[in-house]
């Protein structure tokens, strides 16, 4: 605090009475000085709009076939919107229709729904297993943190799509089996981040006073120690669901996540990929929606980090 | 140095032998008896028993792992259900692809990100460096799976009649071949020989076989067809690159060699390349041995959308045709050679910083 005292006014020693500010207020006051957190927040608002109100946005069911619904309704047709000069006596799709004669639109609103199901679950059931195995593994010490941590580098040893595939194609394509394979080769990112701040954590005085007034291990744990992890996880989480959207998503392009009609957006892409040339908007708008969905937590995870983690300024 | 290495190396074998593990337990998880999983159609109650005494199915899940990893350590990963040849000589005649494709991505991602990492950082907050960020922020967040199908309609059809045009699927435009070295240099070998599928290897990367034997003509058409796939799996590793070199440029160059050597008036070329580069690339270089995992993982997806003949590809018709020898066979050699070029990675340290002592 500098401040720069005028010939005029007399010089304060102390300075006018203010709340005291708290670490996360004052990360809240860093985080919405950044122009790319701001962004990746409003992308996220607007995701999550879209998925609470997709029933009232989307002008179709999702998963309806129109053909014989609709008049002269041409498949794969590209999108016609009143006010960009299509003749008003046609009904209005504002993607276009895509291969078995469903609104483009609708379906990439529902979308939102599904992928931010996936990214949410997906990223819970990795920080449940990592969470546990970190703090194990930084807590216990000894053997248990050596098999814990040497499982998790043979996990890294695998390319990361690759080893999500190799499990989902064992374990049969799905929605569910996908997000279960992404969500298994991301546990060691979140176990590695709990395990470094226990480890730092625990020779820390107010850990020790703790256990001098004859607390156990597991209260220890989650009342003084894993506090102090939560920073460095939530911004691994945000940015791990960005990850988890986009890793389901390829899953799916690959025909191993979420089977057609579901309106998922890599199964979409997947569906009319050999149409690209003749209809290009269909493949288009599905990867726009994951583009901008990743980029909306990429650039929230990187504010986070910024705002909570005062040592890292990149 | 050496006692690093071979402690590195020390190391990597319970990694390595989770690895085995991992695929070992994967063929075993799939639903059914692995003679028909592993057969598929040809599975009769005659053959299926046969197949078990064979591979050792009858005997205990521990035996049958030690069966495994002697397989594994005499090349043995089993045979091709569709294919109907053996997993190893599918690999030695993929794996040049996907490296090829791998080592191109990389090199442009490198050629790109590096020189715009440093513009960025020496002109801060100009609009060259709000572009570089904003521009690798959005290529990190890319699915390459649609740049990939993007870029194929972009420059395959919209540019179809202009000189930017590039083919969108393949490795060579029918009617080219790419004579292989050993060919062009009369040497005689015996293809089946070890020597001979190392040297076929090293002639199915094209453009390395048609530069060293001067095939133009191949070279061209071969450099052609790799640029999109390039593109489009090289673009995320190229946003990380750049945003680091940026970043490790604005803190080398805040320091005092820097400032010295500006004082004594050297000019600003030499101070930026020789003093504060040097000095940056290092975190770089990590950064791009970590690129190598998205490099793989990519290549799945590219080799799919480009119809690449390499591991990706295969990777993908084996799991819609449930073959289950080549995904087996193909994720343990993959992890294999991930698990090796990360230790190579590792070691380069101290070369190219001489304070790193191991």
């Amino acid at each position: 605090m500098s401040s720069t005292p005028t010939v005029s006014r007399p010089v304060t020693l102390i300075a006018p009475m203010r709340p005291a500010e708290g670490p996360w207020r004052r990360a809240w006051r860093q985080f919405i000085r950044q122009r790319s957190a701001i962004i990746g927040m409003a992308i996220i608002g607007v995701l999550v709009f879209t998925a609470v109100f997709a029933p009232w946005i989307a002008p179709y069911d999702p998963i309806e076939v129109l053909l014989g619904k609709e008049e002269g309704i041409q498949k794969r047709s590209g999108p016609c919107i009143h006010l960009l000069g299509c003749p008003p006596d046609r009904p209005q799709h504002l993607m276009g229709v895509d291969g078995n004669f469903r609104d483009l639109f609708s379906r990439v609103i529902y979308g939102a729904r599904l992928s931010l199901f996936i990214g949410f679950v997906t990223v819970s059931i990795s920080v449940a297993i990592g969470v546990l195995l970190g703090a194990v593994a930084g807590f216990v010490g000894g053997w248990v943190d050596n098999l814990i941590m040497r499982v998790l580098d043979v996990v890294l040893a695998f390319p990361f799509l690759l080893l999500a595939i190799a499990i989902v194609s064992v374990l049969g394509p799905g929605l569910l089996n996908a997000m279960l394979g992404i969500a298994i080769v991301s546990i060691p990112a979140y176990a590695r981040v709990i395990r470094a701040s226990v480890l730092s954590a625990r020779e820390e005085e107010y850990v020790l006073a703790a256990r001098t007034i004859g607390l156990g291990p597991l209260a220890i744990l989650s009342r003084h120690v894993l506090p102090n992890a939560i920073s460095p996880l939530i911004v691994q989480a945000t940015l791990g669901i960005g990850t988890a959207i986009i890793e389901v998503a390829a899953l799916s392009f690959l025909g191993l996540g979420a089977q057609p009609p579901t309106p998922e957006w890599g199964s979409m892409l997947s569906a009319e990929r050999n149409q690209v040339f003749t209809a290009p908007h269909l493949v288009f708008f599905p990867g726009l929606a994951i583009m901008l969905t990743v980029l909306g937590f990429n650039l929230l995870g990187d504010g986070l980090r910024d705002a909570l983690d005062p040592r890292l300024k990149l | 140095m050496l006692r690093y290495t071979i402690r590195r190396l020390i190391v990597a074998v319970p990694v390595l032998f989770g690895v085995l593990a991992v695929t070992f337990v994967l063929v075993r998880l799939i639903p059914g008896d692995p003679c028909t999983a592993q057969l598929g159609e040809k599975a009769t109650e005659a053959i299926c028993a046969r197949f078990n005494a064979e591979k050792g199915l009858d005997k205990p899940i521990l035996v049958q792992f030690g069966i495994y990893i002697r397989d594994v350590f005499q090349g043995d990963l089993g045979t091709s259900i569709r294919f109907n040849r053996p997993v190893t000589q599918l690999i030695a005649e993929r794996l040049p692809v996907t490296l090829e494709l791998g080592f191109f991505a990389l090199l442009l991602a490198c050629i790109v990100g590096v020189p715009l990492g440093i513009i960025a950082a020496l002109r801060r907050n100009s609009a060259i460096d709000v572009a570089t960020m904003v521009g690798s922020n959005i290529g990190v967040s890319m699915p390459v799976f649609w740049l990939g199908l993007m870029l194929a309609y972009v420059f395959a059809l919209l540019l179809k009649d202009t000189p930017f045009h590039l083919p969108p699927s393949g490795r060579l435009t029918a009617g080219v071949t790419s004579v292989p070295f050993y060919v062009v240099w009369g040497w005689n070998i015996d293809p089946k020989s070890g020597f001979g599928q190392v040297l076929q290897f090293l002639a199915n990367m094209y453009l390395f076989n048609s530069l060293i034997t001067f095939q133009w003509e191949v070279f061209r058409d071969a450099l052609r067809h790799l640029i999109l796939p390039a593109m489009a799996l090289g673009t995320i590793p190229m946003a990380i690159i750049a945003r680091m070199t940026r970043s490790s440029m604005l803190e080398v160059l805040g320091r005092d060699y820097v400032r010295t050597a500006r004082a004594k008036g050297l000019a600003d070329f030499v101070v930026t390349i020789r003093h504060a580069l040097r000095n940056a690339l290092l975190p770089v270089v990590t950064i791009i041995g970590l690129q190598l995992g998205t490099i793989f993982s990519g290549a799945v997806l590219t080799e799919t959308i480009f119809n690449l003949a390499g591991v990706g590809r295969i990777l993908y018709d084996a799991i819609s045709t449930r073959d289950y020898p080549i995904i087996q066979g193909f994720t343990l050699a993959i992890a294999f050679s991930y698990v090796m070029i990360n230790l190579l990675v590792d070691l380069s340290y101290g070369f190219l910083d001489p304070r790193i002592r191991y």
